[in-house]
């Protein structure tokens, strides 16, 4: 019989630990197809966080480090500086990106660290149990937020791309989203645009996915990938804000 | 070799350059930023990298990385630098990867002041961080002591997988010493099969962690560190032991103070009082075994620190109740005077029967 579909070489044969119907699965083979197809695995070193995907250095097929909360681009700094022929990414979700790690984020695009980043955005924090974000929108609900996000209190949510978008250290920048099978594969051609964008030494580069928490949103997976195109596309628009001069 | 005149800072630079280290992350701070500024001129030179970082937490998170990717690295700062520093020494702990961090320490708490002072001796000696941990602190009297042990350092750091601490004070970090630069005693140092460089397609990917979720895999890490800390307490203990061997009165001093210490024994032997000094060259693992080999003639210890009394605890565990302790001590970057610690001896013999 012939074989349509197989597992990708960027990723492990470790079943994850994710929620049923979360989107990090696709986030991580989209990844994963990208380090393949672009043949670098063997160079790639990625960088964990702290958060739903802290794990991800069992799941990532390549050399992985763990990181603190929010300081995966600053271990990604130290590893990129000394190994400066490797292919370096951080994979972070929006309460490690967002709100402890802001500083990091920042300077790492400010520097034009030769990095890629993965930011993961779905509006809460998920791993420890859907409290309120950088990124939740008004009115959303989590449990610090227990009748939903009030702006007089915690501001309007944060919109990372576009503030990295200022930064002239930031040579690619796109924000995505998995909600359907059209933008998991624009998702894909981003990635990889990302990754190239490290490969061609322009710069730092980041995508920000938008993604779904079933479990902590209290919806079905269907559903909540109707309230991610329904709620945040329109608060958090898709698509590149910045790429290298001459870049696809 | 000829020694040349170097400040302390400077040298300590110079030190870890001679010792193979190419890569250094730091921000600014009082009194210690000429060895940033050291490092950002002298290492583009041999290839190697400079970055000052956006923080603290940052620039040590850049050395867990680079330590993580198997290069020796350094990082500097001053006490409530370090206080930052603490998460990722944390985690370079637990996660077994070595680096040499120098604290050139001010006076605190908080902001403090600009001042040396020694009231970082409980932050560098008991794993200032979070967790089971310890990590080897050296606490050097010279420029050329600081030179030494700085190359020693990465050595140990590398041998045990250990982040090392060398602590220093602003008198250390600004005084100007001739020094030389002498290989340290060879190890033979492991190989870093363990480090993220990338798999090359040629083996299992390496993962960097200190993240154990199962709680018996946890127990187990950490009474494998516990196993290296008591490792390198049997391996790594280094003290002076001065005019001991008739001492009356036992003074314990480390660092710069030692050196004040030094000058007051000097004194009190003119005028017939038999002064000795054990100074700790490791502050962890602390010079314990140093107290079993105090003269039959000691009626007394004396403590001498540039703080309210934080290496007196560990004074206190090593004489184990055999003598009475006593403790001078000055804080805020007031140093000891020689005069100031010869009364106190004077006193303190003058009350013990």
């Amino acid at each position: 019989m012939a074989v349509v579909f197989g597992r990708t070489k960027g990723l492990t044969e470790k079943q994850t630990h994710y929620c049923p119907g979360c989107t990090h699965g696709i986030i991580h083979r989209l990844v994963g197809e990208v380090l393949e197809e672009l043949d670098i695995l063997g160079k790639a070193i990625g960088v964990a966080p702290v958060g739903c995907s802290v794990f991800a250095y069992e799941y990532f097929n390549c050399d992985m480090h763990e990181a603190a909360h929010g300081r995966a681009p600053a271990v990604a700094t130290g590893i990129k500086r000394v190994l400066p022929e490797s292919v370096v990414f951080t994979y972070q979700g929006d309460g490690d990106l967002a709100a402890i790690g802001t500083a990091e984020i920042v300077h790492a695009a400010h520097r034009g660290e030769k990095i890629t980043t993965i930011f993961v955005n779905n509006t809460i924090y998920g791993m420890t149990g859907g409290q309120m974000a950088p990124t939740t929108l008004i009115g959303q609900k989590a449990t610090t937020a227990p009748e939903g996000r009030k702006e007089e209190l915690a501001g309007k949510p944060i919109k990372m791309s576009e503030l990295l978008a200022t930064i002239d250290g930031a040579a690619f920048v796109e924000r995505v989203s998995v909600h359907n099978v059209a933008n998991i594969r624009k998702a894909k051609k981003a990635i990889k645009g990302a990754f190239e964008t490290q490969l061609a030494g322009a710069g730092f580069s980041i995508v920000e996915v938008l993604s779904t928490c079933p479990t902590n949103w209290g919806l079905t997976p269907p559903r909540a990938m109707k309230w991610l195109e329904e709620n945040m596309i329109p608060y958090y628009p898709l698509g590149n804000l910045r790429r290298p001069e001459g870049g696809k | 070799m000829t020694k040349v005149l170097m400040k302390g800072n400077e040298a300590l630079g110079a030190a870890a350059i001679k010792a193979g280290c190419k890569y250094f992350f730091g921000y600014p701070i009082t009194p210690q930023s000429e060895l940033p500024e050291f490092m950002a001129r002298e290492l583009p030179k041999i290839g190697g990298v400079f970055l000052q970082a956006e923080s603290e937490i940052a620039a040590i998170n850049m050395v867990y990385g680079a330590a993580g990717a198997g290069e020796r690295v350094l990082t500097s700062s001053s006490s409530l630098g370090i206080a930052l520093k603490q998460e990722g020494i944390s985690y370079i702990a637990g996660a077994e990867l070595p680096c040499v961090i120098i604290n050139i320490s001010r006076g605190g708490p908080g902001l403090g002041n600009i001042q040396p002072s020694q009231s970082d001796y409980f932050m560098v000696t008991r794993g200032g961080g979070n967790g089971d941990y310890r990590h080897p602190a050296y606490a050097p009297a010279t420029v050329q002591e600081a030179v030494d042990l700085t190359m020693e350092a990465f050595n140990v750091a590398d041998y045990y997988r250990t982040p090392v601490i060398i602590q220093g004070d602003g008198m250390l970090g600004q005084m100007m010493e001739p020094v030389e630069f002498n290989e340290p005693k060879k190890r033979d140092l492991p190989p870093k099969d363990w480090a993220t460089k990338g798999t090359g397609g040629k083996r299992e990917p390496n993962i960097v962690t200190s993240l154990l979720l199962a709680t018996q895999d946890l127990e187990d890490h950490n009474w494998k560190l516990d196993r290296k800390y008591k490792e390198i307490e049997k391996n790594e203990v280094m003290y002076e032991m001065y005019r001991m061997e008739d001492a009356e009165i036992v003074l314990v001093a480390y660092g710069t103070t030692s050196r004040i210490v030094k000058n007051a024994i000097e004194t009190l032997r003119e005028e017939g009082i038999k002064a000795g000094l054990i100074r700790p060259i490791t502050i962890w693992p602390y010079p314990s075994k140093a107290f079993d080999e105090i003269p039959d003639s000691a009626k007394a210890i004396l403590t001498v620190e540039m703080s309210t009394g934080q290496m007196l605890d560990d004074v206190k565990i090593a004489n184990e109740g055999r003598l009475p302790v006593y403790f001078y001590g000055r804080t805020g970057g007031m140093v000891p005077t020689p005069d100031a610690v010869i009364a106190k001896a004077k006193e303190i013999l003058g009350g013990v029967e």
